[in-house]
């Protein structure tokens, strides 16, 4: 592609992308709080792709106002997560089956 | 030896005005991304930005999004998770310049981004030259990471509110709670009223 259209502007490198990202055994201690009991290794499906995956292998985005949980094929999110004061809100309305 | 790793001392910048940060803000020289899923990465040439909703449809390309009349824009910006950056410099279209092509009844607006995002603002707080769809930052093309190449800039409201890569705003005539809105966050978010949280 010519350097010279115009159309084609690339846009800057996200240097962040990757270092932005961790997986589900990140907020291990989250999931113990919100569900009691260890989840990490609990197989999680996607409501999106269908894939399994367990929790630990899933993508986790903590720089956020929140934490946001997607899946590891489709990226779609899972899992939310957001603490307001003295509650968190749970959202896993993109999990087709957890456990 | 210091317990805590010298990586996670926030760079506050020094000399900073209190008048101009809001209660709960540090301010930073840092510019933090913040991001809740892979950064989408739309070429120029296959990029749009539409008015929807209750309003007569309209859509720009790029060449013709970037041929109307665009400010330099100098503000502070706020973001909910208690940075704050000063005298940050932008260029963008002003909302009054883009609604004003349309015939739109709409009380509050939807903003729709590439990815999936989506945020809520009343129209009243978008116009009279309070919000641009910005494209420049420091002189320079928007980065991805910070919302590239377009992404709503209304730095009065937290900055949850100046969604990046945005394309379309959907004109409704009630309000409809975004994404961190719809989790528990503050449906307007006065920076200055500390309204982080819905019940502030």
């Amino acid at each position: 592609m010519p350097a010279t259209d115009p159309g084609a502007r690339s846009l800057p490198d996200d240097p962040g992308a990757s270092s932005d990202t961790l997986d589900g055994n990140a907020i291990g201690g989250l999931l113990l709080d919100v569900f009691g009991t260890e989840m990490t290794t609990v197989t999680g499906r996607c409501g999106s792709c269908g894939t399994a995956s367990q929790v630990g292998e899933f993508t986790v985005y903590l720089r956020a106002p929140g934490t946001v949980v997607r899946c590891p094929t489709c990226t779609a999110i899972l899992m939310v997560f957001v603490s307001a004061r003295d509650r968190t809100c749970v959202d896993l309305s993109g999990l087709a089956e957890l456990g | 030896m210091s317990p805590v790793s010298r990586g996670f001392h926030r760079r506050h910048a020094p000399d900073a005005d209190p008048s101009r940060v809001p209660p709960g803000q540090y301010v930073t020289a840092d510019f933090p991304v913040l991001s809740a899923g892979p950064t989408p990465r739309t070429a120029v040439r296959d990029w749009t930005f539409s008015i929807t909703g209750a309003a007569t449809p309209k859509t720009w390309t790029w060449e013709e999004f970037r041929a109307l009349p665009s400010e330099q824009v100098t503000t502070d910006i706020h973001c909910v998770t208690r940075w704050s950056k000063l005298d940050t410099t932008w260029q963008g279209v002003t909302l009054d310049t883009l609604l004003g092509q349309v015939d739109h009844t709409g009380t509050f607006l939807l903003a729709h981004c590439d990815g999936g995002y989506t945020t809520n603002l009343p129209i009243a707080d978008v116009l009279n030259g309070q919000a641009w769809v910005a494209f420049n930052y420091g002189g320079s093309p928007l980065a991805a990471e910070h919302g590239g190449p377009a992404r709503l800039l209304v730095p009065h409201l937290y900055f949850w509110k100046s969604a990046k890569w945005v394309r379309r705003l959907e004109l409704v005539d009630h309000d409809v709670p975004g994404f961190w809105e719809s989790y528990g966050y503050n449906n307007y978010g006065d920076p200055w009223k500390e309204q982080r949280y819905a019940g502030d």
